[in-house]
């Protein structure tokens, strides 16, 4: 079959997906979700899935993956196992607000919405949709409905749950909010589930998201999460994806940005088939600003691939991407940042890095930094690096009495921490620091108390 | 102070395109339009050998099959290419010997340009050929070339001469498959230059093209092919210029390079093509393929351009380093005015172990134009030790105009270093301010500001063109707000 053909054919897969269970995926989500189905899947109809070599999937291969014939659920259906029993989070010290998503369901053991202290609302988002319909049609698919990628138009078809977080005007969480989300399933399973975060006027969160599979199954996520900041507003998100090797997971991030709002998000990639993270981010109102950061750690045949899309649409904002990865067997990854700053966005601010270090020949990376720049009074520089450790740095250290394999992994992990470093919840930066030590010693093959040990 | 500014950068801007006068000569042109008839009656009118038409019906028939590409950052209009004219020739006498025969119009045209094929001939000691219209005018100082076995004539006389390395070499760098314009011009290319360097000789003086399109509604297709044996050296260096027209004219070029082993090319061109007036009427679109391959070890080839013209520059003078131990090198200043639009940059191919390849690209943007470097630099798994930096700056003058970066990054082997860095900014009004305080006016201080920041690249042009850039580049932007 030709690539023209089969894109077709794929697509038309997902279409009658659709036409034959709307009723089912309707009637186990929300009116406000449900509303927004019809349009995305005739936006779907015409914008396709993504192909290989377009502008912005140059690597991506995303119809192979999502060729796989994976089962899709879309009933709520009992999961048979205690989650409690399989899954505890095994970083030692981190208290949070723990919200579990399985398959892509909010699963909250009866008790779908909690009210946090300081008037915090978190739960289920289907739910949410029904109990505070005004709030969330304010903002559900206001960012990512934006988007020419056909995958968001699909998640937004399909999607039923997922994560709501609310924090009021104000309000100062101090514990931070976990997100566990897991895949785990009888059989090989796709699931798109849809996340909505809120930040209002001045308020502060920190927000933990956790990607993991449990079952040795083939999975396939493709979830959009939107997130908005308002005026003076302050969040953090640390992203740890830590899936098996059969998984492929795509994740679509849609940010909107207010004035004086600082949005910082931190992905680390541990482990994972394919990985595609979309981060798009609007900076809307001055003096707001963005730090987007990523480290990706590969290895076997894994390919991971980072698009960050950063839009200075007002003047005086500051944007900093920094993206750093270690690649190794027959890994390959991919890094597309663009800074755009338009016209009347003067006094920007916008730095952008990637840095590799490549470990075998075996290994692709591909670095495509852009900058696209309309206005002339800003300050944009990006750069992006390829090589292996440093020559001289080895040498002083070996000098020292260090052998040469510790010193190679003292200069990997010095490498990653320039990214670790920016996790604002303590207790999270310690553990992610000791599980990136030994996943670069290849004692890693997943969290340490995780039953299933896999990859 | 900004009022002051304004005025200057109007009074600049608006300053004429002196190269846009036409020269009345007798022309011997086709009709419009494109078909395979045409591209047989081109062959036929320069007394092609077989094998030559054969090549151009390929790559016509090719062309049919292929769509124009979109994925520049440009927005181009829609290109009839059934209203162009495929051929024009200055009409001239069945040969000449001298340059006394040449058509006195015609040398007028080159004088004024500045390029005095006499006294060129005498006093600067660079060889030139004259290429007008799609045709080669002129070669000068091919005696003394001769001498050493150097072969500069013009493309079409190389077709009849020496038929064994046009075949041998032609479409060997850029294959008539490559791309779409690539695949037009080896259809209808009318002429060009070739150069030949025999085995470790050094060329002893610059070789020059001047490339002038003078009549209407012509495209004009010329190929250029330079072959460097084992261990010579040449400096090449390209000019080109056309009269102001209210239509766009279309200019989709190939330049092939090849360097055998410890062999080193230098290529330089100052790109000067009417860029369209203030309101982006006319101007030419610069749709050019050049690449050239390194396939000797240790051998090295270097890029400079200067791109102060054309409506539409869309090119990337690329090197693929086959050999082990090679260079290659590319320095380039783009400058967009007004209604200009730019998309350049090179591609750097690593193959063989130990290559090497610097990328500096200075942009510089101004008016309502777009201005951006695309770059690829890929190194292919079997090139150990491959060593890249790219530098790629953008100045930005005014507030309306745009530039953007966009580089490609491809790296399949563990002990390749490939550095990229770009930066985006205005001039600084500290510079300008200290400038003035020392008695230097707003505009002098931008002109020195910007060839000072063109200066890494204009260095590394010969010297008589680093004058022409120089001065082209005051023309283009002195004085622009910072």
């Amino acid at each position: 079959m030709s690539t023209v053909t089969r894109n077709i054919a794929l697509k038309d897969q997902y279409i009658s997906l659709y036409r034959e269970k709307s009723g089912e995926i309707s009637a186990n989500s929300a009116p406000l979700m449900n509303t927004f189905r019809k349009e995305a899947i005739t936006r779907f109809a015409s914008l396709g899935l993504p192909r290989k070599g377009s502008e912005n999937y140059l690597y991506a291969d995303i119809e192979r993956v999502f060729s796989n014939n994976l089962e899709k659920n879309f009933s709520d259906r009992k999961i048979s196992f205690n989650i409690k029993e399989i899954f505890h989070c095994d970083v030692p010290d981190l208290e949070t607000n723990l919200l579990l998503l399985v398959n892509g369901r909010f699963y909250g053991n009866g008790k779908m919405l909690k009210k946090l202290p300081g008037g915090i609302i978190a739960g289920s988002l289907a739910r949410a949709a029904i109990e505070y319909p005004e709030l969330v049609e304010k903002h559900y698919g206001k960012y990512a409905g934006r988007s020419d990628d056909g995958l968001v138009a699909l998640n937004t078809a399909f999607a039923q749950d997922g994560i709501f977080i609310y924090v009021p005007r104000g309000v100062k969480v101090e514990k931070p909010v976990q997100v566990v989300n897991i895949m785990i399933s009888e059989n090989d399973l796709m699931a798109q589930h849809r996340n909505l975060i809120i930040a209002d006027e001045d308020s502060e969160a920190r927000i933990v998201v956790c990607d993991h599979t449990l079952s040795a199954h083939r999975f396939l996520t493709n979830s959009v999460n939107e997130i908005f900041t308002a005026r003076g507003a302050k969040v953090n998100l640390t992203r740890v994806q830590n899936e098996h090797n059969g998984s492929s997971q795509v994740t679509h991030s849609h940010c909107l940005q207010e004035g004086g709002s600082d949005l910082s998000t931190i992905t680390v990639s541990l482990h994972g088939g394919f990985i595609r993270n979309n981060v798009y981010v609007r900076l809307t109102g001055e003096h707001a600003e963005n730090h987007t950061m990523g480290l990706y750690l590969t290895d076997k045949g894994q390919f991971i691939d980072n698009f960050v899309y950063i839009d200075h649409a007002a003047p005086n904002c500051f944007s900093n991407q920094l993206y750093k990865g270690v690649l190794d067997d027959f890994a390959s990854g991919s890094f597309n940042g663009r800074i755009l700053v338009r016209r009347d966005a003067q006094k920007t601010n916008a730095y952008q890095s990637n840095n590799n270090i490549l470990l075998t020949d075996d290994t692709r990376m591909y670095s495509r930094p852009q900058l696209e720049i309309y206005a002339d009074d800003v300050k944009c520089s990006h750069g992006s690096t390829m090589g292996q450790l440093d020559e001289n740095a080895l040498f002083y250290l070996r000098s020292r009495g260090i052998d040469y394999r510790e010193a190679r992994l003292l200069l990997m992990f010095a490498f990653a921490h320039d990214v670790i470093q920016n996790i604002k919840v303590d207790a999270l930066r310690e553990r992610i620091d000791d599980l990136v030590d030994k996943r670069l010693r290849g004692e890693l093959s997943r969290c340490n108390n995780c039953a299933m040990q896999c990859g | 102070m900004q009022n002051e500014q304004d005025q200057i950068l109007d009074k600049i801007t608006s300053g004429e395109y002196k190269y846009g006068f036409y020269t009345d000569i007798e022309q011997d042109s086709i009709g419009k339009g494109l078909n395979e008839d045409v591209v047989r009656m081109i062959s036929a009118k320069k007394n092609e050998p077989e094998f030559m038409l054969e090549f151009r019906l390929r790559a016509y028939r090719h062309w049919l099959t292929m769509k124009m590409p979109g994925w520049a950052h440009l927005s181009i209009p829609e290109i009839d290419y059934q209203d162009q004219v495929y051929y024009s020739a200055p009409k001239q006498k069945a040969k000449l010997s001298s340059l006394d025969e040449v058509d006195p119009e015609l040398l007028e045209t080159f004088n004024k340009l500045g390029i005095p094929l006499q006294e060129q001939k005498q006093l600067a000691g660079v060889a030139v050929d004259a290429v007008m219209d799609s045709v080669s005018v002129k070669t000068t100082f091919k005696e003394t070339l001769a001498e050493l076995g150097i072969i500069f004539c013009s493309f079409s006389e190389a077709v009849r001469e020496y038929p064994d390395l046009v075949k041998q070499y032609m479409g060997s760098v850029v294959p008539f498959t490559d791309n779409y314009f690539a695949a037009l011009n080896s259809a209808v290319f009318s002429d060009g230059s070739f150069c030949f360097i025999p085995k470790g000789v050094k060329c002893p003086m610059e070789l020059s093209t001047y490339f002038r399109i003078n009549a209407a509604n012509t495209g004009q297709f010329e190929r250029t092919l330079i072959v460097a044996e084992e261990s010579s050296y040449v400096s090449y260096l390209e000019g080109c210029t056309a009269p102001m027209r209210d239509e766009n004219q279309l200019h989709a070029a190939i330049v092939e390079i090849v360097a055998m082993e410890n062999a080193e090319v230098k290529y330089a061109t100052v790109q000067n093509w009417y860029p369209g007036n203030k309101e982006g009427k006319g101007g030419i679109y610069n749709f050019v393929t050049k690449r050239g391959i390194c396939k000797g070890d240790n051998s090295k080839i270097s890029w400079t351009q200067v791109e102060t013209g054309s409506a539409i520059t869309w090119k990337y003078p690329s090197c693929i380093l086959k050999g082990d131990n090679t260079t290659g090198e590319f320095y380039s200043v783009a400058v967009t005015n007004n209604h200009q639009q730019a998309d350049t940059g090179t591609k750097m191919i690593h193959i063989g172990k130990n290559s090497r390849s610097i990328i500096v690209s200075k942009g510089i943007s101004a008016g309502v134009s777009n201005n951006s470097y695309r770059g690829l630099v890929k190194v292919l798994k079997g090139a150990g030790n491959a060593r890249n930096f790219s530098q790629c700056d953008s100045l930005l003058l005014g507030d309306k105009c745009g530039a953007h970066t966009f580089p490609y990054i491809e790296s399949a082997n563990q002990s390749a270093i490939i550095e990229h860095e770009a930066t985006t900014s205005k001039i600084g009004e500290d510079q300008i301010f200290y400038c003035n305080q020392r008695g230097i006016s707003t505009e002098d201080a931008i002109g020195l500001i910007v060839n000072g920041y063109a200066k890494e690249v204009l260095n590394k042009l010969p010297m008589e063109f680093a004058v022409e850039a120089q001065k082209l580049l005051q023309i283009s932007l002195e004085g622009s707000v910072g």
